[in-house]
């Protein structure tokens, strides 16, 4: 398999390969899921730009809930934002 | 899985609260894997692949400004060529792209007919490079190049309307979405694909934060917005007959849609301007709803 920098004109051959970038030390703000809020209705995950939000099983609970990715998180807030149910918060970020 | 990640990996440079980076998973979802993307210049290809990465999962090809639905065009043929009938040719580009630049392309795929796939991500100006006007640019919005001053309150001119210019060449399917109604805006993308034969073209609107001056937070809520006020309008046109698929039982103010962005700011309290824009939005909603009602084919208009 041939590597993308030995290849002519720009081609990439590396699929999806951005996800290296983790986006996620972008954020200054935090988007923190309250689990007894959230119904798992999956809005936040169709409005979050980098598609880093799923709805899956979370431990301790039966329903599936919001799940927030923060390797790519950039802290946009629109989850917070579009959120029904006020389960979504935000905490300044700090390492 | 999150939406549409099968075909387009995170980690892409757009800004916090992209309206377009969402548009994009919505149309990738929709479209599938079985599609190559014809991609031009402008926002959505400068944050998703910096060499030598790449966002995308799906073949995925950048071409410039001028030419993506002429590139498009080369690249269903040449399938076509090799026997290969099932996967489909996305021309994807931004206002500047598409309605200014590549315009010309645009309208030579549209009026041959071509086989191919046209979206088209709105930002109402040229994103990409700090800003400036576009043809997209709707009246009294603040850019760089039409900047608000004392004597002039934005851009004078009225938005082009790229979505009607294509029902006009005899499009096979045009239609127009928004991310906030985004079941909508898959269903149409869905539709266009399954489509054979005839350009399709899909006009999204696609909120841009960091140009808008609006709060990356409320990207949806000004999406939502731009179709309660009337402002954007959801419909679809199959062969010259028209279809609107939303229509808010009561029209919002346009002002609660200046509010949340810095580009109109200078039009708050300015109510001449507002009116005229309301006007503007009425006239438009009664004459689409008339030819919807009596069933006019648009192309035969010309």
């Amino acid at each position: 398999m041939p590597k993308t920098k030995d290849l002519p004109g720009g081609i990439i051959i590396d699929v999806g390969s951005t996800a290296r970038n983790k986006t996620g030390s972008w954020r200054t703000f935090r988007p923190v899921v309250d689990l007894e809020k959230c119904t798992g209705c999956g809005i936040c995950e169709k409005f979050c730009p980098e598609g880093c939000i799923t709805i899956k099983k979370v431990k301790g609970y039966d329903k599936p809930k919001c799940t927030i990715d923060y390797d790519y998180c950039k802290g946009c807030l629109i989850c917070m934002e579009e959120c029904p149910f006020k389960a979504i918060s935000s905490v300044v970020e700090s390492k | 899985m999150g939406i549409g990640l099968r075909q387009f990996a995170p980690g892409h440079r757009t800004c916090a609260g992209c309206g377009s980076a969402i548009v994009f998973r919505h149309v990738l979802e929709a479209l599938g894997d079985d599609v190559i993307i014809c991609q031009a210049t402008g926002c959505m290809e400068v944050t998703t692949t910096p060499y030598p990465e790449t966002s995308f999962k799906v073949p995925w090809i950048h071409v410039v400004f001028e030419n993506a639905a002429s590139v498009a065009t080369g690249v269903k043929r040449a399938l076509k060529a090799q026997g290969n009938n099932h996967t489909r040719v996305v021309a994807m580009g931004g206002d500047g792209g598409m309605i200014d630049i590549g315009f010309g392309a645009v309208s030579g795929a549209l009026e041959r007919g071509e086989d191919i796939i046209i979206i088209v991500y709105d930002t109402e100006a040229y994103s990409n490079t700090g800003l400036q006007r576009s043809g997209g640019t709707p009246f009294g919005a603040s850019t760089t190049t039409s900047p608000a001053g004392k004597k002039i309150p934005g851009k004078q001119e009225w938005k082009k309307n790229i979505a009607m210019i294509a029902v006009m060449h005899r499009a096979k399917y045009v239609a127009t979405a928004n991310p906030a109604f985004w079941a909508d805006l898959q269903a149409k993308v869905r539709k266009a694909y399954e489509m054979e034969g005839g350009t399709r073209l899909i006009h999204i609107y696609s909120p841009c934060p960091i140009g808008w001056h609006v709060d990356p937070s409320k990207t949806i809520k000004v999406a939502k917005l731009a179709v309660e006020t009337g402002l954007w309008m959801l419909y679809e046109v199959e062969e010259g007959k028209l279809k609107i698929n939303y229509k808010p039982k009561e029209f919002k103010p346009v002002e609660e849609y200046f509010k949340l962005q810095g580009r109109f700011k200078h039009l708050l309290g300015r109510k001449d301007i507002i009116e005229m824009v309301e006007r503007h939005v009425r006239e438009h909603w009664e004459m689409m709803e008339k030819v919807e009602k009596e069933g006019i084919d648009l192309p035969k208009l010309v």
